[in-house]
């Protein structure tokens, strides 16, 4: 490891503590030294150039799939793509194959993410066991071997009563659940959001009601547990409301949204682009602007990739038929900023939603540039224009909603543990 | 960012090149297809029922999908055309083997196919195809899960038209199970473009689709007001096989309160027309006397629909080409 390193003449942006400004950020022994100007005697053996550049936190991803146990190399490309992005931490759900609900595999997945080197991982552990909603996972073992929380994965159990009992052997432990609000039975065999367009293209709908009857439900049970619970992906405005209630009310909750649900809606689906099949389903104008409101006013905490590379084959189907989900790591920075440059928010105000609130999230003292913290950087340009496409993007999932499209914003140099893991080639 | 982007049938001139929906056609082309099936009608009644309009050229009848009567009246309309027509049922052969769709199309494209008449059970499923073929070859939707049926909804026109003559001041009812129809869904559209003003949805509220008064119809769950003073009604096949869950309890209580009867009839208009598309349940969302009556053009309408299939067929395989948007 490098031990001195100096990032000099760069915006410096650090969300945690609101710093803004010109000058340096100065590592040594993985961790940050000083920001501003370069302390007396510190002898950088690398000295990176960020002239109009910014500096910040490296991106924190709630939820990126690195689809490993299940396709065994996978974990290499995509921490690549994470790395790319700008991300230095992931989150990775346990909706491998098989599920993450034994200590076996999590530790294995430990062990490949060391040898790729790439962004500092976070295992969640299944909830249940295969994530069936039956029985629970062993929760505590499951932590000491690396598991920051613990989660069911595209549903609520259908068994309230397992829910129930998940969420108090959790608050045992003092263990967090994250939880997708959504009641399978009301999403049935749903494949876009309830409205007008799914109606018109006659694609089975989904109602508003998966999300809100979930929320009631998870707000109910913690009422009666007390668990912390964090809500991932939510789609409506109405969802939006409800988790605006609950923290209001004092519940311990926090909520993430995908950015894809920041920028798009429903009528993006077009004439059936599959890339365009996320779960949640994209929402309708209303929904995105409830979205970004519960963003401006902190009811939703953070925001995520919910990176999920799909093989092109099975996104070559009708629309019911393909694979959902969307590729996002290397997406998730210049679609930040756009969203920021969109709605005139603030730098500070749009990296904390992907830097210090997930960590917040998470309890990890990473996602700032406070010295003696861990030197998770990213150094970006945020004008630099790119057209997402197969050949730009490093990840084994090529389908981004925003493929063909030009972006701005992307990132130089990539720092994990004040190691430099990527470097943009130059020009 | 452009919300959603231009229909993908038609040519850079405007031209039809596939007929995937009726959604963003023109009225002028709806009217030009109305035109040209009409001059195909007088062709079934001649001794000579075939034009050379298609000789040389091969039309795939594609159907993953079972059907009888649309794929019978594309083969007759395809062979009056004198193209060469070759039926496959793909529902029992290649797919069920693990062949993907669009693997099955690459096949059927190096066996020289120029036109695609394509049924399958998934929405959307005619637009991966015409995304996906070579420039010169035309795909025609025959039926797309719960999206849309084009020809039949311009067959349906041609009907409407040939008994009223225009469309803007007439009430047109659509009734029964809109959720699960694609021919609902065409016909929608297909009515609005050509400028009908009063038009009706009725049915319980399990069966209507969320989104209907934004598409700019009225919604009815009472027969009776639905279909009161209408000019046209076109009843929809209860689909007995799409149905999941709980949609309705039977099939006797929806009969017995949309089944179209001798005495919901007399709400109508008194020189209404009644239409379907087939296959008819009797007794469940109609009642014989009316299927049989004389307020009904439902064997009328199949005939028209092998003119209007013509009229398709031919218009896409003279379309250029060049600069596909």
């Amino acid at each position: 490891m490098s031990a001195t390193l100096a990032i000099e003449n760069g915006r410096v942006i650090d969300p945690a503590t609101g710093y803004d400004a010109t000058g340096g950020v100065y590592i040594a022994d993985g961790r940050i030294a000083a920001i501003g100007s370069r302390p007396d005697g510190f002898a950088a053996q690398r000295v990176i150039d960020a002239r109009g550049l910014i500096v910040a936190p490296g991106l924190i991803d709630l939820c990126a799939r690195m689809r490993e146990p299940g396709a065994e190399g996978a974990l290499r490309v995509e921490m690549r793509a994470a790395l790319a992005g700008g991300v230095t931490g992931v989150v990775c759900p346990p909706d491998t194959d098989p599920p993450l609900d034994e200590p076996g595999l999590v530790r294995m997945l430990r062990q490949r993410s060391r040898e790729a080197a790439g962004a500092r991982l976070y295992p969640l552990g299944a909830l249940t066991a295969a994530l069936a909603g039956e029985t629970l996972a062993e929760m505590h073992t499951l932590a000491q071997v690396g598991c920051v929380a613990f989660c069911q994965t595209t549903a609520l159990p259908a068994n309230h009563g397992t829910l129930l009992q998940a969420l108090r052997y959790a608050r045992t432990y003092d263990l967090p659940v994250w939880l997708r609000p959504v009641d399978a039975s009301l999403v049935g065999e749903g494949v876009a959001a309830e409205g007008a367009l799914a109606s018109t293209l006659g694609l089975p709908g989904i109602s508003v009601a998966a999300e809100t009857v979930a929320l009631h439900t998870i707000f109910e049970l913690q009422r009666a547990t007390g668990t912390r619970v964090h809500l991932c992906r939510l789609s409506s405005a109405a969802g939006v409301q409800l988790v605006r209630a609950a923290k209001r009310e004092g519940l311990a909750v926090s909520a993430d949204v995908s950015i894809h649900h920041v920028h798009l809606v429903d009528r993006n689906i077009g004439y059936y682009d599959t890339n365009c099949r996320l779960d949640p389903p994209l929402r309708t104008d209303m929904d995105r602007a409830a979205i970004r409101a519960g963003l401006a006013d902190g009811t939703i905490d953070a925001i995520c990739s919910d990176h999920a590379p799909v093989p092109l084959e099975d996104k070559l189907l009708p629309f019911g038929e393909a694979r959902s989900g969307a590729s996002g790591l290397e997406t998730l920075l210049a679609l930040t900023l756009g969203w920021a440059n969109a709605q005139s928010l603030p730098l500070l105000a749009a990296l904390a939603a992907v830097s210090s609130a997930p960590a917040q999230i998470l309890g990890e003292d990473t996602g700032t540039l406070q010295p003696g913290r861990k030197a998770d950087v990213v150094v970006f340009d945020p004008q630099q224009g790119w057209r997402v496409d197969e050949q730009t993007l490093l990840s084994a999932g090529k389908n981004s909603p925003f493929a063909g499209l030009r972006l701005a914003g992307r990132a130089r140099f990539t720092l994990v543990g004040g190691e430099v893991r990527f470097e943009a080639p130059a020009g | 960012m452009q919300l959603r982007s231009a229909s993908p049938q038609l040519n850079g001139q405007g031209e039809l090149h596939h007929l995937l929906s009726i959604e963003e056609l023109p009225r002028a082309l709806i009217e030009r297809i109305l035109t040209t099936a009409e001059g195909f009608i007088a062709v079934g009644t001649r001794e000579v029922k075939s034009v050379p309009l298609l000789r040389g050229r091969s039309v795939f009848n594609l159907f993953f999908e079972n059907s009888t009567r649309t794929r019978t009246t594309f083969e007759i309309a395809a062979k009056r055309l004198s193209a060469d027509v070759y039926n496959l049922n793909i529902a029992s052969s290649s797919t069920a083997k693990g062949e993907s769709l669009l693997d099955t199309i690459d096949n059927l494209t190096a066996m020289q196919a120029d036109t695609f008449v394509v049924r399958h059970s998934q929405g959307g499923a005619p637009y991966l195809i015409a995304r996906h073929v070579a420039p010169h070859v035309h795909v025609v939707n025959a039926g797309d899960g719960r999206h849309a049926h084009p020809t039949q909804a311009l067959l349906d026109l041609y009907t409407i038209r040939h008994y009223k003559g225009s469309f803007e001041q007439l009430a047109v009812a659509v009734v029964g199970d809109i959720l699960n129809s694609r021919v609902a869904r065409s016909d929608i559209h297909a009515l609005l473009a050509m400028g009908v003003r009063d038009l009706r949805a009725v049915g319980p509220l399990t069966l209507l689709p969320v989104g209907l008064e934004e598409l700019g119809l009225q919604v009815y769950t009472r027969l009776e007001d639905g279909i009161r003073n209408a000019d046209v009604i076109i009843m929809l096949r209860l689909q007995n096989e799409r149905m999941r869950g709980a949609l309705l309890p039977s099939a006797q209580e929806y009969f017995s309160n949309y089944g179209l009867t001798p005495q919901a009839l007399k709400h109508a208009k008194s020189d209404c027309i009644v239409m379907h598309p087939g296959p008819m349940n009797r007794g469940v969302e109609i009642d014989s006397m009316v299927a049989d009556g004389p307020h009904s053009v439902i064997l009328p309408q199949v005939s028209f629909g092998i003119a209007v299939r013509m009229a398709v067929l031919s218009m896409v395989a003279s379309s250029q080409h060049a600069d596909l948007r």
